[in-house]
């Protein structure tokens, strides 16, 4: 495919650009409308086309979701005019809200993208609220209009509604067909601005994502703003004055594609040769080494971990396997933050922070599934600053970091929490956030049948299972987005749980006083099942303090022997002897009470069924 | 491995040092029991039929063995003929099966020759037939003595049919042994004890008691699955245990491995200890286990240890050795390892122990700990022996994985 010489990258005036990107809700079908694109513009054969093409890491294609934005270019043509479209990816789980937001950033426009059989999500809502505070030029879209289900007038009056647009203005296509795909090509050029910017200005590029290539170290993505960038010179980052060399400049389409520079309003991707991407930060704005530029962009933070945990290697011996398997991680994840820890049940580990608990749930998978490690992660926990009586703060980011004496007062974080759902539900999410500490706020109609709640809650509420139970309770209708809002003072103790009298600290967890109660003794009774009868009664009990609040016995074994042992049973009793040792190997013993890993991972949950799962009694 | 002929084996140059015994599985009955996963048919089944055909297929297994074994001189010291229920044979064949074994192996004098029995499938003239072909013991299923607990299990046989048998055999010489099941859906304590009071009363030379076992795939499988029955409880079962061996241990008969109990040491069956000791053993019949040690063969050249099954249906088995074929189902070479781990499992149920220094590793801290819990005794712990508890015998398992 030969490109149109006036969009050549590095030679395209900026009036030929146009920078967007796709808001949508995870399974709204924004994969396959950007597939279906990419084929329309000729930028990817039809023949090479793999299921959801931008979705390039395996977990992301498990679990539907994108982690990390990518940017493609893509020729398109109006009018007899060439253009050159660059679709900026953007994650779509509230964990990544910043990376969404310097995606957005990157961009002049966006493609609301909801489904026809759907409509708006609530995490969907909160980027289009980011899009427009960026003054995003948005193109309403309702996608898979070709599903029998598909309700495309009810949701076209609420999108219009939404951003006050007409009905009509909102476009109806089928990433599956590829039906109104053109159209909406055709839209992008002609609504969405092109890019501004001083071509003689020094340069200023913004990074939007920063990914790392086993084989070409960091591959960070940027948006030119101002000036240009060229390959063979020398350019810094703004935030730590880091001079790096440019060894490779270029743009993806699909493949990455070395060009002779990025100009004004341009996107693509630099290679510095540097391998840990916290050396090129999403957020960060990258200048020329020589010929500085004098201010940044702007916009550029750290990110903040919301949700620490324990990860602890199964097997002692993998410790410097996991430590590093983090480092590899960390080189791709400028987010995950850990550091050593030791736990006298689990020896010795990481205590990791991370964004949210999706952010967790893929690390640990990442961990588990590249680097072939068995781990066992503790229950997960927010950031307490507990404020003693003599004035002293303590920033608690592990439950055994509880102090003991006196406390004058805990904080926790909350969330403004925003809540979409059908008006029938209102009553089960009035309910869901009562029993979750919840403050409501406003509430709103969005159209005649669904409505927006808005909510405080305390964020310890919402990291374990709130969002299960928000679609259990609503059978899947309602959505949700959340962002942090502070902190504030509550109620909170720590509850311990003892095995023989010896305090688990992986089961300790803080709770609000009035939950410490069922806390302790479904703990307990969850601990009971999963913990297999030894051969001496072993006590449960939860505790606060020194105060006992819970507590269960596991009996005693008194017979574990097969009566009957025989020539012909020899075999087939020493190979379950082999499996019986080999399921004891996998027993963290505490004390002398061996525990399987079950029990630490049902400790994750607050949900009765997975306790029961783990049943075997 | 199946249709091939067995490789001939290497026979051993001399005396291995270990004692030579053969099991017979005679894989018939006169109904399947609901509990019973063993390898036996009975009369609707269709391999039931086969039964014509088994003792000729049983002798040319001999032959085979008598070739495969060629250069190796011991003679059998124990017989065991199990099943299914070798009584579903008259005596006469019988004592075939028997004669085959002279004839390939050789009987040496002072062999224990055993037969499991039901009670309701012999007679005065049958035992004493069985004792003059050469039958030494005999092993009688008595299950339990409570008739409601023998329905449950579907035994057929009427309580007294067992008294008479015992009797018989004493008659004819022959030593006796009870084979008891405890925990039975519905047996309670009061029906333990009176099961157990019944066979002592008999005055038998040898117990066994053995704990139910509900096997899945068994038509008491399904019901417990179906929640028909209950299983009696661990700790139920414990108690029954217990209870066995208070009894026993107070009629006079002392244990000497986890399921079984003798009167006097000479009662304790050979053939079984041979099991737990790691002797060489051949086992004639479908579904039949061998095992043959480590061994040097004529060129000084080492075997492994090796252990084989033959195939399971009677029909197939009778096949094979007709077409001059092993029976030979599938065979597992054994690692020092394996043995080693072996040994101390079926070592430590013994009442003899096991010397502390047969353990595969050191392990004493194990062995302290199992002392502290009260599963070896440490008397003989400090003595150099590894010996359970009562409490032991009954975490036996768990006591193996602890020092293995």
């Amino acid at each position: 495919m030969t490109t149109d010489p006036r969009i050549v990258p590095a030679a395209t005036a900026p009036e030929l650009l146009r920078n967007f990107c796709i808001i949508a809700h995870i399974d709204h079908g924004k994969s396959t409308l950007a597939d279906r694109m990419l084929g329309i513009t000729g930028v990817l054969e039809e023949r090479l086309q793999k299921a959801q093409y931008l979705d390039r890491m395996d977990i992301e294609r498990e679990r539907g979701i994108t982690i990390k934005s990518q940017a493609v270019r893509m020729p398109w043509h109006v009018e007899g005019s060439p253009f050159a479209l660059n679709m900026i990816d953007t994650p779509g789980h509230v964990d990544f809200t910043y990376e969404v937001s310097r995606s957005l950033a990157a961009c002049e426009g966006a493609v609301l993208l909801v489904d026809a059989a759907q409509g708006i999500e609530a995490q969907t809502l909160a980027n289009l609220y980011l899009a427009m505070e960026n003054d995003l030029t948005i193109i309403p879209v309702l996608n898979k209009i070709d599903l029998p289900s598909a309700e495309p007038d009810r949701y076209a009056a609420e999108l219009a509604q939404l951003i006050g647009c007409d009905v009509d203005d909102v476009l109806r296509v089928s990433g599956k067909t590829g039906e109104g795909v053109p159209e909406l090509l055709d839209r992008v050029v002609r609504d969405i601005p092109h890019p501004v910017g001083d071509a003689n200005a020094p340069t200023r590029a913004m990074i939007f994502d920063s990914v790392y290539d086993s084989y070409r170290g960091v591959v960070t993505y940027v948006r030119v703003v101002d000036g240009d960038l060229k390959p063979r010179e020398k350019i810094a980052m703004m935030s730590t004055l880091a001079t790096h060399d440019l060894l490779e400049i270029g743009v993806i389409s699909p493949e990455p594609t070395p060009t002779k520079g990025l100009g004004v309003g341009e996107v693509g991707y630099l290679i510095t040769g540097v391998k840990d991407v916290r050396l090129s930060k999403v957020g960060d704005t990258v200048t020329r080494a020589k010929g500085r530029a004098e201010t940044s962009l702007g916009g550029y933070r750290d990110p903040k971990p919301m949700v620490y945990s324990g990860l602890f290697p199964l097997d002692g011996s993998d410790f410097p396997v996991l430590r590093d398997a983090l480092d590899k991680l960390q080189l791709n994840d400028a987010a995950l933050v850990y550091e050593p820890e030791s736990s006298v049940a689990l020896g010795f580990g990481f205590r990791c922070g991370y964004l949210g608990l999706l952010h967790l749930e893929i690390v640990r998978d990442r961990l588990e599934r590249e680097f072939n490690l068995d781990l066992i992660s503790t229950a997960p926990n927010v950031v307490y600053t507990v404020r003693m009586e003599d004035g002293k703060e303590i920033t608690v980011t592990n439950p055994s970091e509880f102090p003991g004496g006196k406390i004058a007062e805990v904080r926790e974080p909350v969330v403004k929490a925003t809540i979409l759902v059908p008006s029938e539900f209102i009553g089960s999410v009035m309910e869901l956030c009562q029993e979750r500490r919840g403050q409501m706020g406003t509430m709103n109609y969005i159209s005649e049948t669904r409505v927006e709640m808005h909510y405080t809650l305390p964020l310890a509420e919402i990291v374990f299972d709130f969002f299960d139970q928000l679609k259990s309770r609503t059978k899947g209708y309602a959505s949700l987005d959340y962002e942090p809002d502070g902190e504030a003072a509550s109620d909170l103790v720590k509850v311990d749980i003892l095995l023989q009298g010896e305090q688990v600290d992986a089961f300790s967890a803080i709770v609000h006083k009035d939950a410490a109660y069922a806390y302790g003794v479904s703990m307990v009774g969850k601990l009971k099942d999963l913990i297999d009868r030894q051969q001496y009664e072993v006590p449960i009990q939860a505790a606060i303090g020194a105060r006992i609040i819970a507590r269960e016995t596991i009996r005693a074994i008194r017979k574990d022997v097969l009566a009957k042992c025989y020539g012909g049973d020899i075999s087939r009793k020493r190979k379950l002897l082999e499996k019986q040792k080999a399921g004891k190997k996998r027993m963290k013993n505490i004390g002398s009470v061996e525990v399987p890993p079950e029990a630490f991972i049902a400790a994750l949950s607050t949900s009765d069924d997975s306790a029961a799962k783990g049943k075997k009694k | 491995m199946g249709d091939a002929p067995s490789a001939p084996f290497t026979p051993p140059r001399e005396g291995v040092g270990r004692d030579f015994g053969v099991y017979i599985h005679v894989p018939f009955c006169a109904v399947r029991c609901g509990y019973c996963d063993f390898n036996t048919y009975a009369p609707g089944e269709s391999e039931f039929s086969s039964r014509d055909d088994y003792v000729g297929a049983a002798l040319a297994e001999m032959a085979h063995a008598r070739h495969a074994m060629a250069g190796d001189e011991r003679p059998a010291r124990t017989v065991f003929v199990g099943g299914g229920t070798p009584t579903m044979l008259d005596a006469q064949a019988l004592a075939a099966l028997l004669d085959g074994v002279r004839q390939t192996w050789g009987l040496s004098a002072d062999a224990e020759v055993t037969t499991e029995a039901n009670p309701d499938s012999v007679t005065r003239e049958s035992l004493a037939a069985l004792a003059s072909a050469g039958f030494t013991r005999v092993s009688f299923g008595m299950q339990s003595a409570v008739p409601h607990v023998l329905a449950t299990l579907d035994r057929t046989h009427r309580p007294e049919n067992v008294e008479r048998a015992v009797t018989w055999a004493k008659e004819a010489g022959l030593a006796t042994s009870l084979d008891l099941i405890y925990g039975t859906p519905g047996e309670s304590i009061a029906d333990w004890h009176a099961s157990l009071d019944a066979a002592i009363a008999l005055e038998p030379d040898h117990v066994s008691a053995y704990a139910l076992v509900i096997e899945p795939g068994t038509r008491m499988g399904t019901q417990l699955r179906r929640g028909e029955i209950h299983a009696v409880d661990l700790d139920t079962q414990a108690d029954m245990y217990e209870a066995a061996d208070a009894r026993l241990a107070q009629a006079g008969y002392g244990w000497y491995e986890v399921s079984n109990w003798s009167r006097t040491p000479a009662d304790a069956c050979r053939h079984n200890i041979a099991y737990w000791t790691s002797q060489d053993w051949w086992g004639i019949g479908p579904g039949a286990h061998s095992y043959l040690g480590p061994r040097i063969g004529p060129a000084g050249a080492e075997a492994p240890a090796e252990r084989w099954w033959n195939v399971k249906l009677p029909r197939v088995y009778a096949q094979r050795l007709h077409a001059g074929q092993s029976p030979e189902a599938e065979r597992e070479p054994l690692s020092p390892a394996d043995l080693a781990l072996e040994s101390v499992m079926l070592r430590v149920r013994l009442a003899q122990g096991m010397p502390i220094g047969d353990l595969p590793e050191p392990r004493a801290q194990a062995v302290a700990a199992l002392v502290a819990d009260g599963l070896l005794d440490g008397r003989a712990a400090i003595a150099g022996t590894l010996l359970l508890t009562l409490r032991g015998r009954l975490l036996a398992d768990a006591a193996v994985r602890a020092l293995t």
